[in-house]
């Protein structure tokens, strides 16, 4: 079904994808996109749903919902780093500092920038739940910052399949090299040389890849908003 | 040659292998109304090519894809055999600096050999090179990288940033094959993370030019802090701050510079610009 999905899809998508990209038409790709998707809903395969259920924020289908998925990731990442950022750690270094004030701008960048792109597609924003860590604790801080970099480079990874618009796709190339720098770093910051361990990277040298349900099993534990993931794409 | 041995052999190791090939009746009809009409010397093809069907994944590799794959490959020589010369010349402070660059060389190894693995699984033939095939002084532009450790570092950084750019810009040819798209993937944020470590490890010792520039694990506009103009290519573009036709800098009213607009998004390359960024390393 998805193949079909697929090139049913790619005339649509191509066409308007020729030319660079204004926001109008990329506005305009993103609801020509959902169309299709919405059409071929019934009869496709829905997620099997263990850890999300049917109540809570709908990412969505398709494309728009994995760039919605993005959006939610984003957005918890952001939330984490401001909070950061307004009450540092006792004992916060100047390096530490500014290149935490970096990741601060770069995830709330990529917020801005899913909601801008997903318009009235967009999901609302999330509420967090940081109750569990501690912000005034360099080791609960980082340890959290590595957890969310790693989930991060691992949920990109695992989503690239799911997209099928090869112009998203290279979005998400874009961010998820961004996020596995961050990942190196912090984990530096926690381990020197711990850049790419080997719970982050297997004895083929691959990176971790998680799907969307696994991803949100442990997003979920830091956000109060629910959400539903089963209108997602599963291959 | 027995066929009946060999098919009996497969038998053994997979009992599924006559639902893969048909039935073993018709497998070896087909086997040998073929084989009738090929010179023995063909056989093994002919039996390879019979196997190869059965065995290829649910979505067969096409062209583009098997050529994705073995450039790819291609990168992943060019680091392996660097990092091999690097670790061993002898100028890497022991400790940190040489388990890092140990640990990286171990990676594109892993990567030479599970894209290798793979080119030949799906039914392609890698691509293959030998150490004596490289010139990592890019006909003499980096003469001493082999005894110059800041220049090593800068040469490594090189390699790390454009094998980030050259996967990203790979990854749309893969789109069709999930199980490719996604293993190009992880090896992408793999090298992301190798890239991040080599200019952390650059910052630290201090061979960054202009001097006074800050050389971050992520890429500030299209800055480098190599002092060779021979590197910039690899630079060039990732001051970009407009992404899908949104821009960055400032966007949704939040205070974001020019700098942290290019830093939160990298860039990718062309097959083509990546080609032209590493052909000086090969002889």
């Amino acid at each position: 079904m998805l193949n079909n999905e697929k090139k049913e899809d790619q005339p649509v998508l191509i066409e308007g994808l020729a030319k660079p990209f204004s926001r109008r038409k990329f506005f305009g790709i993103m609801g020509a996109g959902t169309a299709v998707m919405v059409a071929a809903a019934s009869c496709k395969k829905q997620d099997s749903g263990t850890v999300t259920n049917n109540t809570g924020v709908d990412l969505g289908s398709g494309d728009t919902g994995i760039l919605n998925y993005a959006y939610a990731l984003e957005q918890l990442e952001a939330a984490f780093y401001t909070q950061v950022i307004a009450t540092p750690y006792t004992g916060i270094s100047a390096m530490e500092s500014s290149y935490l004030t970096d990741i601060m701008y770069h995830e709330v960048a990529h917020r801005e920038f899913f909601k801008a792109a997903l318009a009235t597609k967009a999901i609302q924003g999330l509420e967090v739940n940081f109750s569990a860590i501690d912000f005034t604790s360099r080791d609960s801080v980082l340890g959290t910052a590595k957890a969310f970099e790693d989930l991060g480079v691992s949920a990109y990874n695992g989503a690239g399949q799911l997209i099928t618009n090869p112009d998203y796709l290279t979005l998400a190339g874009k961010i998820v090299s961004v996020e596995a720098r961050h990942a190196a770093w912090i984990r530096d910051m926690i381990t020197t040389g711990s850049f790419g361990g080997t719970d982050v990277v297997d004895m083929n040298g691959l990176d971790v890849q998680r799907k969307p349900d696994d991803v949100l099993t442990i997003a979920g534990a830091f956000l109060k908003t629910k959400i539903n993931a089963s209108n997602l794409p599963t291959s | 040659m027995n066929l009946q041995n060999i098919l009996s052999e497969i038998e053994n190791t997979d009992p599924d292998v006559y639902g893969r090939l048909d039935t073993r009746r018709n497998a070896m009809k087909g086997f040998a109304k073929t084989s009738g009409k090929i010179a023995l010397a063909s056989i093994p093809f002919a039996l390879g090519s019979m196997f190869q069907k059965a065995y290829a994944s649910p979505t067969a590799p096409t062209d583009l894809i098997l050529d994705t794959l073995n450039f790819a490959l291609t990168l992943e020589y060019l680091e392996s055999n660097f990092y091999i010369k690097a670790v061993a010349s002898g100028i890497i402070p022991s400790g940190d600096a040489t388990t890092a660059l140990t640990t990286i060389r171990d990676h594109e190894n892993e990567h030479v050999n599970f894209l290798s693995t793979a080119i030949t699984a799906a039914g392609g033939t890698p691509v293959s090179f030998t150490a004596d095939q490289f010139d990592f002084t890019a006909g003499g532009a980096f003469a001493d990288v082999f005894s110059n450790y800041g220049l090593l570092l800068a040469v490594a950084q090189t390699f790390e940033d454009t094998g980030v750019r050259a996967y990203k810009g790979q990854a749309p040819n893969l789109i069709s094959n999930n199980t490719y798209l996604t293993a190009a993937l992880q090896i992408h944020s793999v090298e992301a993370r190798h890239a991040a470590h080599l200019r952390e490890m650059r910052q630290a010792a201090g061979f960054l030019v202009p001097s006074g520039v800050t050389v971050k694990p992520w890429i500030t506009l299209n800055q480098s802090g190599i002092g060779s103009t021979a590197v910039q290519a690899s630079y060039d573009g990732e001051e970009n701050v407009t992404q899908a036709g949104v821009t960055i800098t400032n966007i949704g009213g939040k205070n974001i510079s020019a700098a942290s607009a290019s830093e939160a998004f990298d860039e990718p390359l062309t097959k083509d610009q990546v080609t032209a960024i590493v052909t000086p390393f090969f002889k």
